[in-house]
């Protein structure tokens, strides 16, 4: 598996846990429009979950420009230093 | 830096788990599953997963479905000047591991002041129980002219403490919630000299370190309660993640999400404490828990204990440390699988014990298995398994007396005795609200207990031997002098209270004052040992001639002697000289109050019909006063003085 779909996949299964929805399913442009209860304060939870879970860590500017879920797997990769 | 919820253990799959909790159809299990999974270790997502299956499983409950969780519902305000809604899961999740549902409501985004000074509707429709108030130094303006003048600073600082005192006065009077203040930590200013910071009184470090030192001093004047954050990070380790500043640029969160598991059971275990649901008991294992090796194979020589070796010293410091815990009041007990003869020698002939056989109440060694030994402890103590917290160095048993007896407490150990100390603290299960005198003597009292009850049995005659204990009780007024042990007793007493009402020290305070009612607290000393203050009667006039019982309680340390008989003694003469001719008691049913369900019926009260539908089973009892009184042991030194009320009315009745 090629490491943006190894992204794509952990990043799928912090969305289902966040949201409590085993339905949810990521396309590189969803956005925030597209699932239900992602507002700001998910949003927070989102980046530090995804913080935690990837041991990584966004810099504030790079925060303020996340909007979908293709922005989150492209900062994902460009950081994450685990080999897929 | 430490796990946060070292003391949790960790479930296999945590995620999977609360998975199936959420498929599970039935409200009560699934509140159940949900409740189970909030005592193991979780970071900030399984937390918030856990309490939203919680909170929605908990509202589909109806009040009898919701009775038998035996948890009590306390209302907490979160107030501050950062964002602190993040913060309400953990707390909420920590609360169903400590015998509390609690509900929240979040303050506006730092509008504390309008919301305490001006009023705010929607907190005084939440009717909170309790306030917190979490402040920073932005909010505080503690940033000073780096030249100011130490005189100058003070002074400032004294002004911050003055304005948060009157902050703490209005929760109080305007919304009768108890505060609890949160320390300051510095987090999110970085110092600027460097070490010399402390040296300057107008750095930011320096200027939060003294309000905290002040704080805690108005608190303790006050009777607030605190959540010390500053210590708590300090001590673990958690500055600088705690405090992160992206989060703060970001939401204006003070704590980092990832801290909130933590910080909410912080907030959490202070709720627990001043609602009377802190752990009692500490029931210690023997071999390789308080000394090294196994001294039914080693002999009382060959255990690794004190000096010689780094092992041994590592042991008799977390004895050092029970020795510590025994001496505020909590209450120690053994539960070994040994040879009774064999662990009881070790007590009394290895020089290097720091635990006497006399510091534990009850001692139970022997080859039976330990969640039967823990109930048995519990029953010898008349506590419930809820205040137990049992510390054993295996695994196997801890696992065994977590899913036999889910109520006891069983911190996951470190591998190493020498981390066990802070282990338990971490896991604040005996966080208080309240320390005085009677918490010193308590534990002494509690193994005065344990010969008392073998006396019992080896008594034949138990009203001989009731006398032959010497009791003497002294009933008095509550007020200034014993006050805060009464609200101590009021809050923590689950068994023997006949209506489990709660009451803060100001509200007592009230109640004191107001005419009419009569507030007593009783005394008990017998020739084995001082109990201190061990029960309270509250009572407030219910028409012309009839006193109502609000409250009565008293500690299970005087159980089974009586004592009750003699306090009825006192009420009635009490009750008497303020004019009244008959006495009402109120039994409110509890989970945990059964044993006082009779109560009124064997003092000779009788019972008044009741209208039908008293869904939650009260029942009323009617006592005329000048009706015999039941038989005692105890000589009464009656000490109470009435308030002049009938005298009052005489007197106007003359001038009129």
């Amino acid at each position: 598996m090629n490491r943006a779909a190894t992204v794509h996949e952990m990043l799928t299964e912090i969305f289902r846990e966040v949201f409590d929805d085993e339905s949810i399913t990521l396309e590189p442009n969803t956005t925030a429009e597209d699932i239900e209860g992602w507002d700001s304060q998910a949003m927070i939870t989102l980046i530090v979950a995804v913080e935690a879970r990837f041991g990584i860590s966004f810099r504030t500017a790079e925060i303020e420009q996340l909007d979908s879920v293709g922005s989150f797997v492209d900062l994902i990769a460009s950081k994450w230093k685990v080999e897929a | 830096m430490e796990r946060q919820l070292d003391w949790l253990s960790e479930h296999p799959n945590l995620s999977v788990a609360i998975r199936q909790a959420r498929a599970e159809p039935d409200p009560v299990r699934q509140f159940a599953a949900a409740r189970q999974l909030a005592g193991f270790r979780r970071d900030f997502v399984a937390t918030e997963r856990i309490d939203r299956l919680s909170v929605a499983a908990w509202e589909q409950l109806d009040g009898a479905q919701r009775a038998p969780c035996g948890l009590a519902r306390k209302r907490l305000a979160l107030l501050g000047s950062h964002s602190l809604s993040h913060l309400a899961p953990g707390i909420r999740v920590a609360g169903l591991t400590r015998g509390l549902t609690i509900g929240i409501h979040v303050g506006l985004y730092n509008s504390y002041r309008q919301e305490l000074l001006a009023g705010d509707r929607a907190l005084a429709e939440f009717e909170p129980d309790f306030c917190l108030l979490a402040l920073d130094e932005m909010a505080l303006g503690l940033s000073f002219p780096i030249d100011m003048a130490a005189a100058e600073i003070e002074t400032e600082i004294d002004r911050s403490v003055a304005d948060i005192r009157q902050l703490w006065r209005r929760m109080r009077e305007r919304y009768s919630g108890q505060p609890i203040q949160q320390t300051l930590v510095a987090g999110a200013t970085p110092p600027i000299f460097g070490n010399y910071d402390g040296l300057v009184p107008g750095t930011t470090v320096a200027a939060v370190d003294l309000l905290n030192a002040r704080l805690r001093l108005a608190a303790r004047n006050d009777k607030v309660l605190l959540v010390d954050l500053a210590w708590e990070a300090a001590r673990r380790g958690f500055i600088p993640d705690l405090v992160n500043p992206k989060r703060w640029h970001q939401a204006k969160q003070l704590i980092d999400p990832t801290f909130a598991p933590v910080c909410g059971d912080l907030i959490a275990r202070v709720v627990a404490a001043a609602s009377g649901l802190s752990r009692k008991c500490l029931v210690l294992d023997l071999d390789n828990t308080l000394w090294g090796g196994v001294v039914g194979d080693d002999g009382v020589a060959g255990i690794r204990l004190g000096h010689g070796s780094a092992e041994g010293e590592a042991y008799a410091a977390f004895q050092r440390y029970a020795a510590q815990l025994a001496q505020r009041g909590v209450i120690l007990a053994v539960c070994s699988k040994n040879d009774p003869e064999v662990a009881q020698h070790t007590f009394t002939s290895h020089p290097e014990m720091v635990l006497k056989r006399d510091d534990i109440a009850v001692f139970v060694a022997n080859w039976d298995d330990k969640a039967g030994n823990l109930r048995k402890i519990a029953r010898t103590l008349d506590v419930g398994l809820d205040s137990l917290v049992f510390v054993d160095d295996n695994p196997a048993e801890r696992e065994i007396v977590r899913s036999e007896l889910p109520e006891v407490a069983v911190p996951e150990l470190p591998d190493d005795v020498a981390f066990y100390p802070r282990c338990l603290a971490n896991a604040g299960y005996f966080e208080t609200a309240c320390f005085t005198a009677d918490d010193v003597v308590r534990g002494r009292s509690y193994a005065a207990r344990g010969r008392r009850l073998a006396e019992i049995e080896n008594s034949t005659d138990l009203d001989g031997y009731l006398r032959g204990l010497q009791m003497e009780m002294k009933a008095e007024a509550v007020g200034p002098t014993n006050i805060s042990r009464v609200t101590q007793l009021v809050n923590k007493t689950n068994q023997f209270n006949l209506t489990t009402r709660r009451f803060s020290e100001v509200q007592l305070e009230h109640f004191v004052a107001t005419r009419g009612n009569l507030a007593l607290a009783f005394r008990l000393r017998d020739r084995l040992d001082d109990a201190g203050l061990i029960s309270v009667i509250l009572a407030s006039p219910s028409g012309a001639d009839t006193m109502r019982i609000v409250s009565w309680l008293m500690s299970c340390r005087v159980l089974g002697r009586c004592v009750e008989a003699a306090a009825l003694q006192a009420l009635v003469r009490a009750a008497s000289d303020m004019g009244a001719s008959a006495l009402i008691g109120d039994y409110v049913p509890t989970p945990r109050n059964g044993i006082v369900a009779l109560h009124y019926q064997t003092l000779g009260f009788s019972l008044i019909p009741s209208r039908d539908g008293d869904a939650d089973g009260m029942t009323s009892w009617w006592f005329d006063i000048g009706a015999p009184l039941p038989r005692h042991h105890v000589e009464l030194d009656y000490c109470f003085v009435v308030p002049p009320r009938q005298a009052h009315i005489e007197t106007l009745k003359e001038t009129a």
